[in-house]
Order: structure tokens, then sequence, then C-alpha cells
């Protein structure tokens, strides 16, 4: 993957999704954390190279964003990818601490304690 | 991982992994937003590039931009771990105002944002002013002083900007951890005065 023309780079991690731009789902935001169901279910069919990768930088718990920079990849890609293993029952997705609807006070506090260490 | 807990069988809705949130970091072209993600982030800032055809831009609309990053969009952001449980995440909004699409996905979910300035160019950061104030986002400007000094006073880069008064604008260094932080710092005192008259 590394090297090539810039235009190879780009066109050519939309092969790894089968042409496919859009996600299946949208369970996937930048801080959408994943988790490697381990060990991974039984019958599960073997991943792709690229799953196979994501699995392994998944083993502990690790942002969709993270994902896509140790991998580099377009975060649309990673995204992709992602949903074929969570419809294959090989990842865990833990959505991010929602922060619509009223403010929650006690959130705030505990992040602004934790910037004051810092 | 953790061979030896294969008997626990896993529960797909609980994970260990810690809640996460996000703060963004705007501002103009250059003015400085990866180098304060850096500074306050526990790992080199990491970046993502996205084909803007995935994104579903119009692509005639490129001129002045260097060939490189004529066929990606970059963010780049950095991560604070706040407790065992919970993780911040600091990204920086791609800086030409034509990746205002981009602006709208990484606005969904952010507690707030801080807007860097530049105040030889405060122009350069409008479009970020604009944006969170027509979304209702609470953000802080602060201003990014070069070379250790900064020629204008809180009040009249405020005054300039036409920000209210709740606005909180700060001197930083984007360079200098502390002055970062204290940033951020400014950017919770404001959501939590904001939460407290809720």
């Amino acid at each position: 993957m590394g090297g090539g023309d810039a235009a190879g780079r780009l066109v050519r991690p939309f092969t790894l999704t089968g042409g496919r731009t859009r996600p299946s789902r949208a369970d996937f935001t930048l801080i959408t954390t994943v988790t490697a169901v381990d060990p991974p279910p039984a019958r599960a069919p073997r991943p792709q190279p690229e799953q196979a990768r994501i699995l392994r930088r998944c083993a502990q718990p690790v942002t969709v964003a993270e994902l896509a920079a140790l991998l580099d990849l377009p975060v649309s890609v990673v995204v992709i990818l992602l949903c074929d293993l969570l419809e294959a029952g090989r990842i865990h997705v833990r959505p991010p601490r929602p922060v619509s609807g009223p403010p929650d006070l006690e959130l705030l506090q505990k992040v602004r304690d934790g910037l004051g260490r810092l | 991982m953790a061979a030896s807990d294969a008997a626990v069988p896993p529960v797909p809705d609980v994970s260990p992994a810690p809640d996460t949130v996000k703060i963004l970091v705007a501002g103009g072209f250059g003015v400085g937003k990866t180098t304060l993600v850096g500074s306050v982030s526990e790992i080199v800032p990491l970046r993502t590039e996205e084909p803007l055809t995935a994104a579903g831009l119009d692509v005639d609309d490129l001129d002045g931009i260097e060939e490189k990053r004529a066929t990606t969009v970059a963010m780049d952001f950095g991560r604070i771990t706040i407790a065992d449980d919970l993780v911040l995440y600091l990204f920086g909004t791609p800086g030409q105002q034509r990746f205002w699409f981009m602006w709208n996905d990484l606005a969904v979910g952010a507690l707030g944002a801080v807007v860097l300035i530049d105040v030889r160019r405060p122009r350069s950061s409008f479009a970020a002013i604009d944006f969170f104030e027509r979304r209702g986002i609470p953000f802080v400007v602060a201003a990014n002083g070069f070379h250790g000094h900064n020629p204008y006073p809180p009040e009249d880069i405020r005054e300039a900007l036409t920000l209210p008064r709740e606005t909180p604008v700060l001197l930083c260094d984007a360079r200098d951890r502390a002055s970062c932080r204290d940033v951020l710092l400014a950017l919770l005192d404001r959501l939590i005065a904001t939460a407290k008259a809720g």
C-alpha cells in the first residue's frame, strides 16, 4: 500500500470496500470506540486482509479516527469495513458519550478536573 | 489479547472501552490548530485524510490549493485521557472554508469549540466563529500570539470580532502546554456556567 502516486493511493482504498463509498449503517462516528470480539464468534468467516488489520488494531479499544490514522486509510473506508465486521459479530461498538439534550454538569466537571491536571 | 479470559463469553453491549467526548479546534488555515492540539495531546497528533470524492464535493472549486491537497482533506486530532473511563479527543477542523461540509459531521456531538485566531489575519477565522454561532455550539476565542507576544488586548479582539460578552477571549501561545490547557479550561468554565444557568 505504501508508495505509488497520489491518485493511485486515493483510488485503491475503495477497492477494499468492493467499490462501496457509503456505509450500510450509521453506527460509526469519529470517536465511536471499537473493540475486537475475543474470542471471535464460532463459524466466523475468515476476515479479508484489511479487516484482519483492523481486528489486530482493535484488540484493545480504539476509536474510528485512530484506526483510520493508524491504518492510513480514509475514515469513510474504515467505516465501511467496520460495518462488515459488526455485521459478522467480530467487533463491539461503543458510541460516544451523548452530549445532546440537557447539559451533563457531572461530565463537564469531570472533563474540567482532568484538564486541570495537565 | 487476554486469551486467559476466553472462558468469559463476550457480551456485545458491555465493552471495557472508555466513554469518549470531543472538542473542536477551529480557525483559519495555518493559524496553529495542530500545534495547539499537539501541545496538550498525550499522543503525537494523528492525521486522517479523506478523499474529497468520498465526501461528495464538487471538485471544480479547487483553484489555488497545491496539487497534493487538491484530492484529500486532512484532519489532525489528539487525545487526552481524562479518567480511566473517559477520554477527550481534540479535532482540528480543516482550515479552508471550502471544507465547511466536513465541519457539520465534526460538530455533531462536540462539547464545544476553540476558535484560534491570528491577530494579523483575524478575517481568516470569521467563518469558524460564524459556523459555531449559527449552530449554537459554545466556543471560546483564543488569539495565538506568535513569537511570544500579542499586540492586542482581549477586549480589542472581542470588539473587532463583535463577540458577545459571554464568549471568553484569551491570548495564548499554541506551542505552550499550560497556555493551551488554560484555553480549554476557559471553554469548560463557559460550558459549566451555561449548564448551571440552564
